[in-house]
């Protein structure tokens, strides 16, 4: 057996370009038997795109894998299935409906004798399975009735069942509770303990460090550090993952500030206690008059489900709102919270442009009642609309072009520019530059800034450090659910937020 | 004020690719000159002007249920009471008319007036329990309407007990029957719900809401339209249009009785679709309400007059719905490619 020798996955120079852009550049990497390996870096640093490879969901690319010492090239994820590759996603796929067992066994169902599923069986293995793995669970039970946990175990399950001897996860902890990180940790080791290997994909550092081998960091498509777990610390993982800070961004866009001290205008929003189960809990925070306050978590952390829930348009399980000292009935839905004086930009573009509609017609939707009565008057809304799309520098400059044909940054101005005319009293934005170039971002920085002189209150949520830096006056960082941190009058930079997240 | 910013881009975009975007309105104006020219080559008796009055007037009582079912469609819903819901007013309008005393009903002979709002009244009712559905309980409105389809059938099989009620008051017979020179009442009657139906859609700011509603239901309740009270405001306009035509209908048909609307749920629902407003909503209006309505009317009318066998009549309205039907879906496709999924 030459293989003996060699590691059991090795991949050498490997690169990946997306039209023109290259998102993985000459990367080396390698795996052992019965190794944990911790992959960390930001988004958009290469993890998910090399692990892609990986799985074979990316068949074209340069650069060389071995498996086993043999030279590969997975094209599929069912090759990659057929090598012992499998992958977790951050998004499960468990089929809620379906029970354990059949979830556990799904495409592979045993049959009895006259070629139909058999029940009996089915079940009998999934507990079997399931409990080789230290998990107590009825197999008939639905899926969709279990904790994240669980059903996070249960994917696990058929992906191991499936012959897997590599194991990649992506995020595999940020929707779980602690104990559930424990009990993902111990199946990990046994799993360790019976030579199988594991790649550990997550932005959760203390995870990371506790639970991995051997750590690798990237940034910007290259690895730019590799350790054994046990040699490094957070901040030695941190200083790699965000470099030197020496690339430049534009002036306002930025990835370290001074915060101004507390604003002593009154207070427009206050919350108290808000939570939904299972999303975030005893969550309070308040903005005041010309105050950016940011929210900056991690994927999956709470924070734009925060502010979904301030917009009205998810149900809250309990805590009160106060607009302006009044209480805000938000169970009367986005309507409600509108009246109340709240709006929301929500992260997703498609779920808050009418993309066929043309420009000023996007932007006057919110506003029809107070500019028409009863019959509308495109012509008022044209005026309104073509007066916006010179200020906030809209291109095309053409309120009758369909705002489908926009690019996604200019199609965020006319999402901000829904509420300029007539001033919210609260702004809740969400992810307000998520896959924008740098100038458009910029220009978000600006229309956020002018908004702020207005003397509106203005929350910014977002997984992006950034965005949160160069917006916010006060940030608030949440981790797991829950308001860990405060950042107010002092010096802040994406490594002070990674830590605290 | 400088120049205003509002050269649409279609202007620089290639005949071909605008003609496209047009092709969910083009289409079935199109089919309708096809058909009126094909009709009058075949048969001399087509194109005279009592034959299209003829039409008109077959084409009203759908006409009139179809703008309640285009708010409907345009709001990515779907209203399949409402023949049902027609039926159950006529009856319910012959109920509290005075019967000759060989129609055995429970009859409640009350005023002409009284028993117009009564019927309307009920139709609204029914319209009323649709909405509660579809937005306060959340049942779709496929499954919610077929419920209320069965519930309009019973109530109106409860109050007609399978009897015919010739007597209906003399306003809804004037309207429904009668005519104005040369021009019957009912197509009158249909012409002006259509152009109510088309100026609130048009230019009110409810009709707005209501192509917003049906574009992107998620954008329009982050724009903090009440998306609850725009559905079910279209469910009850549909059952409104339903009760109105109910009442012509009884006047029209000269009387009333169990399931003699079952056709128009086809119909209507064809109508619209053949006129090109997006079974996806947000996109259409009237205006392709009435080239629908009026491709169907031509048809049925034209096939009457080349003399083409009834039974076969039947199939080649189906193939033309399957043809609509494509044609809806293919522009949607266009539309969607064209903005390259923004």
């Amino acid at each position: 057996m030459p293989s003996e020798q060699a590691p059991l996955l090795e991949l050498r120079g490997v690169s990946k370009r997306f039209a023109g852009v290259t998102a993985l550049d000459s990367v080396d990497f390698t795996l052992g038997r019965g190794e944990i390996h911790g992959l960390v870096g930001e988004n958009g640093a290469g993890k998910s795109t090399l692990m892609k490879i990986i799985a074979g969901v990316h068949g074209e690319y340069d650069g060389e894998m071995r498996l086993d010492g043999r030279p590969v090239r997975l094209r599929s994820p069912r090759d990659a299935r057929d090598a012992g590759i499998g992958m977790v996603h951050q998004e499960l796929s468990i089929v809620p409906a379906l029970s354990v067992a059949e979830n556990v066994l799904l495409g592979r169902q045993p049959l009895n004798r006259a070629g139909l599923v058999s029940w009996r069986r089915m079940r009998d293995q999934a507990r079997a399975q399931l409990r080789e793995l230290g998990i107590e669970v009825d197999p008939a039970a639905p899926a969709g009735a279990l904790p994240l946990g669980l059903q996070q175990m249960i994917e696990l399950a058929r992906v191991l069942l499936s012959g897997a001897r590599i194991l990649i996860l992506d995020e595999p902890t940020s929707a779980l509770s602690p104990p559930e990180v424990e009990t993902l940790f111990t199946l990990l080791e046994r799993l360790r303990a019976s030579g199988r290997s594991v790649v550990f994909i997550s932005h959760f550092l203390d995870d990371v460090l506790r639970i991995s081998d051997n750590v690798t960091v990237f940034r910007n498509g290259r690895r730019v550090g590799a350790s054994p777990a046990r040699e490094v610390g957070k901040s030695w993982l941190i200083e790699r993952m965000i470099g030197g800070g020496h690339e430049r961004l534009e002036e306002s866009y930025t990835d370290a500030r001074t915060l101004p001290p507390r604003p002593s205008t009154p207070a427009v929003l206050e919350a108290e206690d808000l939570g939904v189960a299972g999303l975030f809990e005893g969550a309070s925070l308040s903005i005041h008059a010309g105050e950016v306050v940011g929210i900056y978590g991690f994927m999956g952390s709470g924070q734009l489900e925060l502010a979904r829930a301030l917009s009205g348009k998810l149900p809250l399980d309990h805590g009160t709102v106060r607009v302006d000292g009044q209480a805000a009935k938000l169970a009367g839905g986005t309507p409600a919270a509108k009246r109340a004086g709240i709006a929301f930009v929500p992260e997703s573009r498609r779920a808050m442009l009418f993309a066929p509609e043309p420009v000023y017609r996007n932007i006057s939707i919110s506003i029809l009642e107070r500019i028409n009565h009863f019959l509308v008057r495109p012509r008022r809304e044209r005026e309104i609309a073509e007066g916006h799309v010179r200020r906030l520098g809209v291109r095309p400059a053409r309120v009758d072009l369909p705002v489908g044909q926009l690019s996604g940054g200019n199609q965020q101005k006319v999402a901000l520019a829904r509420w300029l005319t007539h001033l919210p009293r609260v702004l809740l934005l969400s992810e307000p530059t998520r896959g924008m170039d740098v100038g458009a971002k910029d220009d978000v920085v600006r229309i956020v800034r002018a908004l702020r002189a207005e003397g509106i209150g203005i929350l910014v949520v977002s997984s992006e450090p950034e965005t949160v830096l160069s917006l916010a006056d006060r940030i608030l960082v949440m981790r797991r659910g829950v308001l860990a941190r405060e950042f107010a009058g002092e010096a802040v930079g994406k490594d002070r937020l990674l830590e605290a997240a | 004020m400088s120049a205003p910013l509002t050269d649409p881009a279609a202007l620089r975009d290639p005949l071909w690719l605008r003609l496209g975007a047009q092709l969910r309105n083009l289409a079935p104006f199109v089919t309708l000159i096809a058909l009126v020219l094909l009709f009058s080559l075949l048969s001399p008796s087509f194109a005279t002007l009592g034959n299209v009055s003829n039409i008109l007037q077959q084409v009203s009582i759908t006409a009139i249920i179809a703008v309640g079912l285009t708010y409907v469609i345009l709001c990515a819903e779907i209203d399949l009471s409402v023949a049902s819901v027609a039926n159950a007013a006529g009856i319910l309008l012959a109920f509290f008319t005075l019967q000759d005393s060989s129609v055995n009903i429970a009859n409640l002979p009350l005023p002409g007036p009284l028993a117009m709002g009564l019927a309307l009244a009920g139709a609204l009712a029914l319209g009323a329990v649709t909405a509660f559905g579809v937005t306060w309980i959340g049942i779709p409105s496929f499954i919610m309407t077929l419920a209320m389809l069965q519930i309009g059938n019973g109530i109106g099989a409860l109050l007609i007990r399978g009897q015919i009620a010739y007597n209906v008051p003399d306003l809804v017979v004037a309207l429904g029957s009668g005519s104005i020179g040369p021009v019957p009442w009912i197509v009158l009657v249909a012409a002006l719900v259509l152009l109510v139906g088309h100026l609130v859609l048009a230019y009110t700011r409810f009709g707005r809401y209501v192509y917003m509603v049906g574009g992107n239901r998620e954008a329009a309740e982050h724009s903090g339209v009440a998306v609850k009270a725009v559905v079910a405001a279209v469910m009850m306009i549909s059952a409104l249009c339903s009760g109105i035509a109910g009442m012509l209908g009884v006047a029209y048909f000269g009387s009333a009785q169990q399931n003699q609307f079952d056709n128009y749920l086809l119909d209507a629902i064809s109508a619209v679709v053949v006129g090109g407003t997006s079974l996806f909503g947000g996109q259409g209006g009237i205006g392709n309400t009435i080239v629908g309505v009026l491709v169907l009317g031509v048809l049925n009318n034209g096939l009457d007059h080349i003399r083409m066998d009834s039974f076969l009549k039947i199939l080649i309205r189906g193939l033309v719905l399957l043809m609509a039907l494509v044609v809806n879906v293919y522009a949607q496709r266009l539309r969607a490619q064209r903005r390259g999924i923004g």
